[in-house]
């Protein structure tokens, strides 16, 4: 196919048809409904089925229960209606269900606005719903990128048998940009046979049940273990993320994901003409973390700085990674203002002003000691 | 050579259930594996567990099954019947479960016309959690949360679902039995077959609320708590047809009418 621009939600609706994807069960809310209208016209092109559901409690849990029929299903939503799903998105982990969520971020806590936000990352990454789970999370930077990333979201899901988030904030569902789908294009995980899915117990196959209720207690921590294992190996397999200006050395190293490292790079473009060396990591998968990444640039420039559509969440996962090797500095907006270039050229100008040498010495001798 | 006149249905799993002595719900499951069986879906149907007392059915029937939330088996059962339209689903749940924290998803799943099955086991009282009040528990019934009797002044009057859910104007079979004689519960398995059927046809979505004993929590003995069911639901709960989808008025009509 073509390059053709689309606007970043209508996007999303086509890479989870191009997926195979065939079944949508969603609930409107602003700013991502044009992605359940996308569905609702093109899912019965390709004899798929779309379910505007009566809430997004009923939304998740249709898609739990067609999740474990072992389709591929998807469905998409904005902040208060994630916050809803998350009784299923549990049930969903604890069941082992491959499914996708699209989570387009409004500004909050509450109600909040209907501009774009970063204000779910917590959420999104550390559980959200009950119990010990993770979803795996992808955040786009743009409307290429979102169709990629919810493409290769359904291979992830099913080949991990766990529930998929790509998180995007409210600029990824409306801008328009050129896009284009592949032919063949070769699913990123190999797609083993649903062997599990309740599809009716045919012949001598025993039943098929799917449950996440475990009464026992030896049993539930084996089962805990069974998740803790298949999120080791997406530690392991599955970290991305995107560099810019990376090398030697650098005066001050941004961390930021989605659309707001867009903004980071022209205002980093803008420093190096005025002879200020700044990298950038930009996490691609924010479950699992790039640590490593962000650790290692970090130890190459003299500070970090964290840039944000909230109140500083992700910046928690950098001062991880950093280790206090290094200061870690934030800049964000909240309420759906956004963030300019020239917001961080002031604020990267305003660090390097303040910033003392980093005590590179002294770490040496240690990092020699323990070493 | 000796004729087999009654065994164990095949849809029924070979295992002790874990309900109480006088507990009706094992009646309930029995003719619905009688009637599975019968119409020769057990390899295409899917059963949702509530969350209440059968929140363990996945292990009574030898149908796949699949777990719900508190309340959103009608949910679940949209998804997997959108999902796989050529497979039979049906949900279990309590009263608590589907008429107090899973309203919003039965009523919507009955009006979109879902084409399933939910056997609605109201036995006044939340079961599970020790005998609190449920929407079902009738006027001055002592439950739990409500030690003086159940004060409709506070607490509003008991939920009949199978009236409520006959009022939409989408098509669908609701109808109300109970399993407390062997009578009734011959009466009963004709009710949960017609459902089903009217489900395996594609016609419309399905519902057979069963009035259903707990003895456990009602505080009397499993004989007395028969009668106690015939004395006190039945006056409140009439059974009978309650909607057929090929007709639209809602009377209640007389058993097999
Ligand atoms: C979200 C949620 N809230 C509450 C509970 C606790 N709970 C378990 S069973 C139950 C009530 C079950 O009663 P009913 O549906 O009448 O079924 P019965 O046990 O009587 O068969 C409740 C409130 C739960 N598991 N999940
Ligand atoms: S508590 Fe009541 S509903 Fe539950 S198994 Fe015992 S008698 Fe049956």
């Amino acid at each position: 196919m073509a390059k053709k621009l689309m606007k970043g939600s209508e996007a999303i609706g086509e890479a989870a048809v191009q997926a195979g994807c065939k079944l949508f069960f969603g609930y409107p809310i602003t700013p991502q409904n044009e992605i359940p209208e996308y569905m609702s016209h093109r899912l019965p092109q390709v004899g798929g089925t779309f379910v505007q559901a009566e809430s997004e409690v009923a939304a998740s849990n249709m898609i739990y229960g067609a999740a474990g029929s072992g389709e591929r299903v998807f469905t998409s939503s904005s902040s208060p209606g994630i916050s809803l799903m998350q009784e299923a998105i549990s049930y969903i982990a604890g069941a082992e269900l491959p499914v996708v969520l699209v989570n387009i971020m409004r500004a909050g806590p509450g109600l909040g606005g209907i501009l774009p936000s970063q204000a779910d990352y917590f959420q999104a990454t550390k559980g959200g719903g009950h119990g010990d789970y993770r979803l795996l999370v992808l955040a786009p930077w743009s409307v290429q990128e979102a169709a990629d990333l919810v493409q290769d979201a359904f291979d992830l899901a099913d080949y991990y048998r766990n529930p998929v988030m790509v998180l995007g904030d409210g600029l990824i569902g409306q801008m328009m940009e050129p896009c284009e789908f592949k032919e063949g294009r070769v699913p990123c995980k190999p797609l083993p046979p649903k062997t599990w899915a309740a599809t009716g117990c045919k012949g001598d196959r025993p039943t098929n049940i799917i449950n996440s209720l475990y009464l026992d207690a030896k049993e539930l921590e084996d089962h805990n273990q069974k998740l803790v294992a298949k999120y080791e190996a997406m530690k392991k397999d599955e970290v991305r993320f995107a560099e810019f200006n990376t090398g030697e050395k650098a005066d001050l190293l941004i961390v930021a994901y989605g659309t707001v490292a867009r903004v980071c790079v022209t205002a980093i473009e803008d420093l190096k003409a005025e002879g200020i060396a700044v990298s950038m990591v930009r996490p691609i998968t924010l479950f699992p973390y790039p640590y490593e990444k962000v650790k290692e640039e970090a130890q190459k420039a003299k500070a970090v700085l964290v840039v944000e559509l909230s109140t500083g969440q992700m910046i928690e996962d950098v001062r991880l990674a950093v280790e206090g090797r290094r200061p870690v500095h934030f800049y964000g907006r909240q309420g759906g203002m956004l963030i300019s270039p020239e917001e961080i050229v002031a604020k990267a100008k305003s660090i390097l002003a303040e910033a003392p040498a980093p005590p590179l010495k002294r770490e040496t001798k240690r990092e020699a000691r323990n070493g | 050579m000796a004729e087999t006149v009654f065994c164990r249905p095949e849809a029924l799993a070979k295992v002790h259930t874990h309900y109480c002595p006088g507990c009706t719900h094992g009646v309930i499951h029995r003719i619905v594996a009688e009637v599975v069986d019968e119409l020769g879906v057990r390899e295409r149907t899917i059963g949702i567990a509530p969350v209440g007392c059968s929140v363990l059915a996945y292990d009574y029937f030898t149908t796949d099954f699949q777990e719900a939330s508190h309340g959103r088996a009608p949910a679940v059962a949209t998804g997997i019947k959108r999902a796989r339209p050529d497979l039979v689903v049906f949900s279990y749940q309590g009263d608590g479960d589907l008429a107090s924290i899973g309203m919003g998803e039965i009523i919507h799943c009955a009006n979109r016309g879902e084409k399933i099955t939910v056997i609605f086991v109201n036995n006044a009282i939340y079961g599970m959690t020790g005998g609190q009040m449920a929407p079902t528990t009738l006027q001055g019934q002592v439950a739990t949360t409500c030690p003086m009797g159940r004060d409709v002044a506070l607490a509003g009057y008991p939920i009949r679902i199978s009236e409520l859910l006959s009022t939409l104007r989408t098509p669908a079979f609701i109808a109300r039995a109970s399993v407390h004689t062997p009578l009734m519960a011959v009466n009963a398995k004709a009710m949960i077959r017609r459902a089903f059927e009217y489900q395996i046809a594609n016609a419309c979505f399905s519902l057979v609320e069963v009035l259903s004993t707990c003895p456990t929590n009602w505080g009397i003995p499993p004989v007395e708590a028969a009668a106690w069911l015939e004395a006190n639901m039945i006056p409140y709960y009439p059974l009978g047809i309650f909607k057929v989808p090929e007709k639209e008025d809602r009377a209640a009509k007389p058993m097999g009418a």
